[in-house]
């Protein structure tokens, strides 16, 4: 529906859009997600006609949109000042781009009424914008927007004004709208969560470019650069290079285990990608035991081990443990090293978690740290651990308050599907 | 408590006392005395006698006086048309420049100031007479020479030259305030540049119209140098008025009866005009 080819804005020296395209669909909910200063407003405005391109084209439904001025463009912008008119009623406000198409002033006082209706503000027709709250503030400019029943809605940054309780009653809202309208909804925002929680699909903005466009779950899950794997939710990032059979050559570490991305062939100098809440974590004082049940090399024992293992908070869950004791046999030791190499087939993350779970029972773990810094968040704690050899403290997540305490050794594991090794970026 | 703040307020008055002494000695106690001369009668030799009469009042409404207020009005009432004409395409367009030529422009804007009113009003003179500068520039066509100085037209060319900036700076303030995103609002909704004018630039910036409009009526109303020097001296406006009267017939009574007849009217329209913009 709407296709933005090549476009390119600079000012002076600063390049604010590098060769964009994105093409986005009839009635989608499409987020421009990047830190301030990416390019993602200016393109924003470009598309309302406040700005030009230097090149490049846009085009809705096959028109040509940059040839048409601002006023005739059917395009609304939500301002993220909402830029209501201060000597107008809400009513009046709302009515604003009616009377611009010449209207009937019955239909245009029978829409208004509806429109704010459906916003929930029926009943402050009469007032200023200065005498309402934020929300309510933001509701009319959301309802003058949508009331020219606009083939195209453009959010900048919609709700950032906002408090965080309104904030959330405010997202359900867009996205009960958006389905009620079935009109196509652009917004832009530089709060992950909120791009996360609305949109259909996201575009990722750096530096005047879009890294990547997905969706949301394929985002989190599959960064396919280091600035939107940091950029959209925490994440810990280990360099390297790729390894054979997947995962990641380090020079500290070991093979760290990690699935590939398509483009990423052995060799290349990588990244690789572990969620916090992706990362489990054990003891590792409660590994004598253990160790002495891997010697045993019987299945039941490692399984007992497992348990025996002071599992602080685990997101690899009890099955894994099991995995962990059906593969231990005498060599699972030395498995624990070279996790990663295990292959890319369905059985690679088993053996990876059983490889991890056995590392438990070698005591040895992917990595060893202790507890930097515990922060509880209610209902997930995030651990900070230094892992001597790693730069940056390691994020880990766990259910909960956590029952660790800063100091405690512990061992760190993931499985292969977890993690993910792209490539290292060059920009 | 009341100790400290009777301090503090004490501590208050000692800084503020050169300034009260100033305002009180030098401008209440004037207006007072030509506020009470209004009851009196003239003497016969100029100065006054201290007798009560209202004659002054009756005097003053003479059509011949009001006929002079009435000059006054027209004459004030076309320089800030004017000023509000010219004035407002120049304020919006400084106050949409980049940064330092926004500073250049203010400091252009400002600057005749700088030079002493009289000499300026003689530069017009200059420009405006007979063989003057404007009109050689006719000569060039073929034109004129024209009357240009000693009428009406002069005294408005001088009262518009002294008192634009007066105008173009309330406007500036105002229309630099405004929220640029509310244009790009009105034009997002379909509005046209003159329909987002009218309906969002226009009636957002009337306070800083009707100050610029204050400050330019004002002192043009009440100006008696200009209409003496440029208008040749044919042109009688209230000031030249209040002016012969204390000056000239020496009647202070009659000439405080006038003087305090302007400012009243003058005080009247600051609270329309601050009773405006609040609503606005």
């Amino acid at each position: 529906m709407l296709k933005i080819d090549g476009v390119t804005r600079r000012f002076g020296d600063v390049t604010a859009l590098d060769g964009v395209s994105l093409e986005i669909g009839q009635g989608e909910f499409f987020a421009l997600l990047g830190p301030s200063g990416c390019g993602k407003t200016t393109l924003l405005r470009i598309i309302a006609g406040f700005e030009t391109p230097d090149s490049g084209t846009v085009t809705l439904d096959g028109d040509d949109l940059l040839a048409a001025p601002p006023n005739r463009r059917p395009i609304s912008l939500m301002f993220q000042s909402y830029a209501l008119f201060p000597h107008m009623t809400v009513a009046r406000n709302v009515a604003y781009g009616l009377e611009q198409e010449k209207l009937p002033r019955q239909g245009i006082r029978k829409r208004v009424g509806e429109v704010l209706e459906t916003v929930g503000l029926a009943e402050h027709g009469d007032r200023r914008p200065a005498q309402l709250s934020g929300g309510q503030r933001q509701r009319v400019a959301l309802a003058r927007s949508i009331v020219k029943r606009p083939r195209l809605l453009l959010l900048d940054e919609p709700l950032s004004a906002l408090d965080k309780k309104v904030r959330a009653d405010m997202q359900l809202e867009l996205k009960r709208l958006q389905h009620e309208v079935g009109i196509t909804f652009v917004v832009v925002t530089h709060d992950q969560e909120e791009a996360m929680s609305l949109a259909d699909r996201i575009a990722v903005f750096h530096n005047g470019r879009v890294c990547q466009v997905d969706e949301p779950v394929a985002l989190y899950e599959r960064p396919r650069t280091p600035f939107v794997a940091g950029f959209v939710g925490a994440s810990n990032l280990f360099e390297g290079t790729a390894g054979e059979g997947g995962g990641l050559s380090t020079g500290g570490f070991g093979v760290l285990p990690g699935t590939p991305l398509p483009d990423v062939a052995p060799g290349v100098e990588a990244l690789l990608c572990v969620r916090p809440e992706n990362i489990a974590l054990t003891d590792a004082d409660a590994d004598v035991p253990a160790a002495d049940a891997a010697e045993v090399a019987d299945a039941a024992d490692a399984a007992d081990a497992a348990d025996a293992a002071d599992v602080v908070d685990v997101a690899a869950d009890a099955d894994a443990a099991a995995d962990a004791a059906d593969a231990g046999d005498a060599d699972v030791a030395d498995v624990a090293g070279t996790a990663g190499r295990a292959g890319d087939s369905v059985g690679a993350s088993e053996a990876g978690a059983g490889a991890g779970g056995a590392g438990e029972g070698g005591g040895d773990g992917l990595l060893r740290g202790s507890v930097l810094d515990v922060s509880f968040y209610g209902g997930v704690s995030h651990l900070s651990i230094d892992v001597p050899g790693h730069p940056k403290p390691v994020l880990v997540a766990v259910q909960g308050a956590g029952a660790v305490r800063p100091g405690v050794k512990v061992r760190l594991d993931w499985d292969a599907s977890d993690a993910v090794v792209i490539p290292r970026d060059t920009r | 408590m009341t100790t400290s703040r009777g301090r503090h307020r004490l501590g208050a008055l000692v800084f503020l006392a050169p300034g009260l002494t100033y305002i009180v000695v030098l401008v209440l106690v004037p207006l007072a005395l030509v506020l009470s001369f209004t009851f009196f009668q003239r003497g016969r030799f100029g100065g006054v006698i201290y007798e009560f009469t209202t004659e002054n009042f009756a005097r003053a409404i003479d059509p011949l006086y009001l006929g002079v207020v009435g000059t006054s009005l027209k004459i004030a009432a076309l320089t800030t048309l004017i000023a509000l004409a010219l004035g407002y395409p120049t304020a919006y367009l400084i106050a949409r420049l980049p940064r330092r030529w926004k500073t250049i422009a203010l400091i252009a804007i400002v600057l005749p100031f700088w030079t002493n009113f009289i000499i300026r009003m003689y530069a017009w003179i200059i420009l405006l007479n007979g063989p003057g500068l404007v009109n050689s520039g006719f000569e060039l066509f073929g034109l004129g020479p024209y009357e240009l100085l000693y009428n009406q037209g002069a005294i408005v060319a001088g009262l518009l030259y002294s008192y634009l900036p007066l105008m173009v700076l309330p406007l500036y303030a105002a229309i630099e305030k405004l929220d640029p995103q509310l244009r790009e609002a009105s034009a997002n909704l379909g509005a046209s540049g003159f329909t987002t004018f009218r309906r969002v630039t226009l009636p957002l910036t009337l306070p800083g119209v009707l100050t610029g409009s204050m400050f330019v009526f004002v002192p043009s109303f009440a100006n008696f140098v200009i209409p003496e020097m440029l208008g040749g001296g044919k042109t009688l406006m209230v000031g030249n008025l209040i002016r012969n009267e204390f000056l000239k017939a020496r009647d202070w009574p009659f000439g405080s009866t006038l003087a305090t007849a302007l400012v009243a009217v003058l005080v009247l329209l600051l609270l329309a005009q601050a009773w405006a913009a609040r609503r606005a």
